[in-house]
């Protein structure tokens, strides 16, 4: 572990996947110029349709243990992988169905895409690079060494979902769809309302989930076993993507836009665990990893400061 | 029987029972004086109307499996008063429960409610366990996404243990009782769930579908220790 520590911290300085890519960041990271492809097909958005394999169809031997073990890691983070885990969540909850759910970010759709540059940290990021961010962000949690069996477990488990998929072609259901910005500006008040209508009965009217046995049933959407400030989710537009395609669970589509950007403002206005990228100066912080409308880290919501007292 | 009212659960497989709730209302309950205790009203009624609960929910509130009557025992206290306020009320209809609710009064209803909350859940007989694969499992564990069906655990929590005061458990149910309540769902003569999940996620579900996630979460075993609040 000791040894590792070097090439660890090397790979998590510059890396942000999950995570905190600005609006500019994303639109030019995730819409590469189509070629012939989307010419020559042109289904909806010119995006291609594609399903990934039935789990049933994960076969035998070696390689389909790698891939179950990456579905295990996907599904029970904190178990599988609890060196690099650092809240209560589980990638599965943001991407559903075991990542293979269409508009919840499913990884046959990302696997493709890399190794892709990104303006961020300006250089090309491997689908490596992209998991270990996950951990560091989403799951508050410390990056796994490229060459660890979580990472490869991940990969293998993304590459077999992606299998037939074409190579560097956006894929329809990929990401979490954009919602266009509200008529009005989101508000913290009318969010709360949705929260309490919405969502408290599964997440609490604390937003702090619910366990059963001690494990989360129903996942904490702010404080300190949540996602950081660093993680892609405490961005307004991506939670209110996330949100209005698949929350309430089960209802996915039943909010309107307004309220998606709404009870993403509200929930991404309570505190959680700070970016581990703090410098020990939150304007600093801010400018340099958060300067964006999306991010309300360091801002001034109801009173209270948002990054000023982080949960742990 | 209130008119207009539609029982699935009467029509599919307790017709015998709606018969017999009515004779019960029927014949008249010997007057008992006001039931002193929740306990009371478990075993004798209130003699207003409504019958000992524990002729069909069983003395331990265990339930009765075959004849499809729900386990009491451990559920959530706050659960159980809102669906005898919903039968009462009538947004959950059942030719059995909704006399029995209307006779209780709303202080009936919670310290009844509280009584078989904190009532210790009954070991379970061994159930045949229905096979790991099949569908009942795989949209318990699972899901079916292709048509927004989460795995019903990630509602009801593992293995249908239940969770909080919204999420009954399924675990040990009356295979009987579970199908009845999913057709009464997707029929809509069941309609007090919060955000209609419930109403929204039955109809994508199939009769065998139903029968089959019914025998699985029958036969999941409730921890004999758990205890309601
Ligand atoms: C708190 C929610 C959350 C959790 C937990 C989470 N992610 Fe993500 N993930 C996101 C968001 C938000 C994005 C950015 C999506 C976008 O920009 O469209 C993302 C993006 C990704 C991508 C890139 C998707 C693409 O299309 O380029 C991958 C791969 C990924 N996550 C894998 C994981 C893995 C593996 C884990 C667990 C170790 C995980 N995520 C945990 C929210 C989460
Ligand atoms: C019926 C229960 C239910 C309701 C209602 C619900 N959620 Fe969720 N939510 C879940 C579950 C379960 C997950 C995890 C999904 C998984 O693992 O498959 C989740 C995941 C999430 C996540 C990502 C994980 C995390 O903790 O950050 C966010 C964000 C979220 N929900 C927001 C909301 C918002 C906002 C609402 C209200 C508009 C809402 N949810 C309503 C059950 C619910
Ligand atoms: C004649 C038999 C009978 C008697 C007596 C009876 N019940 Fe029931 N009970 C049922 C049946 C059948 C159901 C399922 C009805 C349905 O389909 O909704 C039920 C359902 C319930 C439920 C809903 C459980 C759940 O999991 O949602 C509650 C609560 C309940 N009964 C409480 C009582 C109480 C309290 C009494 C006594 C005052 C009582 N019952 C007496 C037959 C009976
Ligand atoms: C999105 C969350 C959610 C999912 C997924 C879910 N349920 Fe439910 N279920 C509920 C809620 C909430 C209730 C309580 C309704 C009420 O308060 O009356 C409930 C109640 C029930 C009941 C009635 C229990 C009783 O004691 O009366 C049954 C049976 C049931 N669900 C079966 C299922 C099955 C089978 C599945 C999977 C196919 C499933 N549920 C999936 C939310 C869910």
């Amino acid at each position: 572990m000791m040894r590792r520590l070097p090439a660890l911290v090397l790979a998590t300085l510059a890396l942000g996947a999950c995570t905190d890519r600005s609006p500019t960041d994303a639109r030019a990271a995730d819409a590469p110029p189509a070629p012939a492809v989307a010419a020559s097909s042109p289904p909806p958005e010119g995006k291609r349709a594609f399903a990934p394999p039935p789990e049933s169809a994960i076969p035998a031997g070696p390689y389909g243990d790698m891939v179950r073990l990456g579905r295990e890691i996907f599904l029970h983070t904190r178990k599988n992988a609890p060196a690099y885990v650092g809240n209560g969540l589980a990638c599965v909850n943001c991407h559903l169905d075991a990542g293979r759910l269409a508009d919840s970010a499913p990884l046959w759709a990302a696997y493709g895409m890399y190794p892709k540059y990104r303006k961020k940290n300006d250089h090309v990021n491997s689908y490596g690079e992209r998991l270990q961010g996950c951990f560091r962000y989403s799951m508050n949690g410390k990056a796994p060494p490229l060459e660890d069996k979580v990472i490869l477990a991940l990969e293998t488990y993304s590459y077999w979902m992606a299998q037939g998929a074409p190579l560097g072609v956006a894929l329809e259901g990929a990401g979490y769809p954009r919602v266009p910005e509200p008529g009005r500006a989101p508000d913290y008040a009318r969010g709360q309302a949705v929260f309490q209508r919405d969502c408290a009965l599964c997440h609490g009217a604390d937003g702090q989930g619910q366990k059963v046995a001690g494990e989360y049933v129903f996942p904490p959407l702010w404080g300190p076993d949540s996602f950081n400030w660093g993680a892609g989710m405490h961005e307004l537009d991506k939670a209110a993507a996330f949100i209005r395609a698949n929350m309430p669970l089960s209802r996915g589509g039943s909010l309107s836009e307004q309220q998606a950007w709404d009870v993403a403002m509200f929930m991404d206005a309570h505190e959680r665990p700070q970016d581990p990228r703090y410098t020990g100066d939150l304007a600093a912080t801010r400018k340099a990893f958060h300067d964006t409308p999306m991010s309300l880290y360091g801002k001034r919501v109801n009173g209270r400061l948002l990054g000023a007292a982080p949960a742990r | 029987m209130p008119a207009g009212t539609t029982d699935a659960g009467c029509k599919v497989r307790l017709e015998w029972l709606c018969v017999l709730g009515g004779m019960l209302m029927a014949s008249g309950w010997p007057a008992l004086g006001n039931a002193a205790s929740a306990q009371a009203l478990a075993s004798q009624g209130n003699g207003r109307g409504a019958p000992p609960c524990q002729s069909c929910h069983g003395t331990d509130g265990g339930g009765q499996a075959a004849a499809g009557f729900p386990r009491l025992a451990g559920l959530d206290a706050a659960y159980l008063a809102r669906q005898l306020e919903d039968y009462a009320e009538g947004s959950r209809a059942s030719a059995v429960m909704q006399p029995i609710a209307r006779a209780l009064s709303a202080r009936e209803r919670d310290a009844v409610a509280g009584y078989y909350a904190q009532l210790p859940v009954a070991a379970m007989p061994a159930a045949p366990k229905p096979a790991a694969d099949g569908a009942g499992a795989t949209l318990a564990t699972r899901g079916r996404w292709s048509e927004q069906v989460p795995a019903c655990e990630q509602c009801h929590g593992p293995g249908g243990v239940g969770v909080g005061a919204h999420f009954p458990p399924l675990a040990g149910q009356p295979a009987a009782y579970i199908e009845s309540q999913l057709k009464a769902w997707q029929q809509g003569s069941r309609r007090n769930d919060p955000l209609e999940l419930m109403q929204h996620l039955s109809r994508a579900l199939s009769a065998e579908d139903i029968a089959a996630v019914a025998q699985w979460f029958a036969a999941q075993p409730l921890p004999a220790a758990k205890v309601g609040k």
